[in-house]
């Protein structure tokens, strides 16, 4: 699920904004982005709030109410999209572990599918 | 009886060299028919981004080009209803039929003849979709997926259904998980692995084989512990059932398609835990004409151990079932 590549602290007008990684979908198809009921991404184990997670599926990016109002624009199976969390400063240098949870609303299932990885990532 | 019963691959099969873009679709297909199989069905919203949207015109000139070049046909289109895609907010039954005569186009336009209709679709809904799958030559057919079997009450409804309306347009999809006659082990072995009692699990796979109730097993373990992933390998045997192949018989006109779900091939071309021969002999008792597609699912079970090798997988599927007489 979490994709180290494009792992960063992003910089916007000379300031660090927040940091991005890249995300695979864990399941087996693509769905419409208001089909994720929830992306949580923790750091070192402290979980950070979900509006400010942002999902950047190809040229656009969605904060939480855009994904949710979302109906044709998809996460593709496989595909690799970026996550932009919004961070003052965004994370120090050095070893960290990172933890990202998606909960995807599917018809058939009576359930929620919620899905959990962690990595220990590196910001350089 | 007279059967001609064809072989086909579900591109679900090899989900997990697709997802790691080890495969590319075109390799699905040229994999697929490797194997000597000639129907593909797919999962739209796996193989084909945008589903089910139209494609675009190019990429359904390279579909058919694939399907010359490899020898293949397309067979079936697995679809979805997310009643619940916008949140808060339940589909109307209106809304549920223009998301599935989407995938009626998707499919049509593709050359699918057979579309696998989700579990989830009511009965309703199929009655009111119906003539516009006949308009589409598209048959529909509702999956008879575990823990249902052919005859729970959920698919008497869609039965019904079927006398109802007369139309040779839909029918039912048995899937080969719905005759898991002993556990799979890739998936037992996981919960293992992940913790659970080897010692209950043995007792969880014998009940399970013997034929006893899962709600009884179920209790039993609840009696044996009171882990969490104790009762996970339990309930394998609720939602892994088994039914009597015999019980497919009385609906052989209505089976449109079947899925040849299986979770691990041996090498000498064996599915341990289901009685593939018992259920492949009713159906050519029968006269079934149409596909069986392998349907790989033991990847998810073992990707944490092992590297997945679902080609190899799914030619030994396919061995399998041409050693049982479906050429």
């Amino acid at each position: 699920m979490i994709v180290e590549d494009n792992l960063k602290n992003v910089v916007d007008e000379g300031k660090v904004s927040g940091f991005q990684f890249g995300a695979r979908l864990p399941y087996y198809r693509g769905v419409s982005l208001s089909m994720l009921e929830e992306i949580e991404v923790s750091v070192d184990g402290k979980v950070l709030p979900q509006d400010k997670v942002h999902l950047i599926v190809r040229d656009n990016t969605y904060n939480l109410k855009q994904r949710e109002e979302e109906l044709d624009d998809r996460w593709e199976m496989g595909e690799v999209v970026n996550l932009f969390i919004e961070k003052e400063e965004g994370l120090p240098k050095g070893k960290h572990q990172l933890g990202l949870k998606v909960n995807i609303r599917i018809g058939y299932l009576p359930f929620p599918a919620i899905r959990n990885a962690q990595k220990e990532i590196t910001i350089e | 009886m007279n059967h001609s019963i064809k072989r086909g691959v579900s591109l679900y099969s090899y989900q997990e060299e697709f997802f790691l873009k080890k495969m590319s679709l075109e390799d699905c297909i040229a994999a697929t028919a490797a194997t000597g199989a000639t129907g593909i069905e797919i999962v739209g919203e796996q193989s084909i981004p945008g589903c089910p949207n139209i494609p675009s015109d190019k990429f359904v000139v390279q579909w058919f080009e694939w399907m010359d070049k490899y020898n293949v046909t397309p067979v079936a289109h697995d679809m979805f209803l997310d009643y619940n895609k916008k949140k808060g907010h339940y589909y109307t039954d209106e809304e549920a039929v223009e998301s599935f005569k989407k995938d009626i186009r998707f499919a049509h336009k593709l050359g699918f003849k057979i579309i696998r209709v989700i579990v989830n679709t009511t009965p309703q809904i199929m009655e009111k979709v119906i003539p516009y799958a006949e308009d589409h030559d598209i048959k529909l057919g509702i999956e008879v997926h575990a823990p249902w079997h052919i005859n729970s009450p959920w698919m008497t409804r869609h039965w019904e259904v079927m006398e109802k309306t007369g139309t040779k347009h839909f029918g039912f999809i048995p899937d080969m998980g719905g005759f898991t006659k002993r556990l799979a082990m890739v998936q037992v072995n996981r919960l293992i692995r992940q913790g659970a009692d080897p010692e209950i699990a043995k007792f969880v796979c014998e009940q399970h084989e013997k034929g006893v109730m899962a709600e009884y097993t179920i209790y039993e373990v609840s009696r044996m512990s009171d882990r969490r992933i104790d009762m996970a390998v339990a309930e394998l045997s609720r939602h892994n059932t088994f039914a009597n192949p015999i019980s497919l018989k009385e609906h052989m006109d209505r089976i449109v398609h079947v899925h040849g779900k299986f979770y691990d091939m041996t090498e000498d071309f064996i599915e341990p835990s289901i009685p593939y021969e018992d259920v492949i002999n009713v159906l050519k008792d029968g006269g079934y004409n149409g596909y069986i597609c392998s349907e790989y699912e033991g990847n998810r079970h073992i990707q944490d151990i092992q590297e997945v090798d679902s080609v190899l997988q799914v030619k030994r599927h396919q061995q399998m079932l041409v050693n049982y007489g479906v050429k």
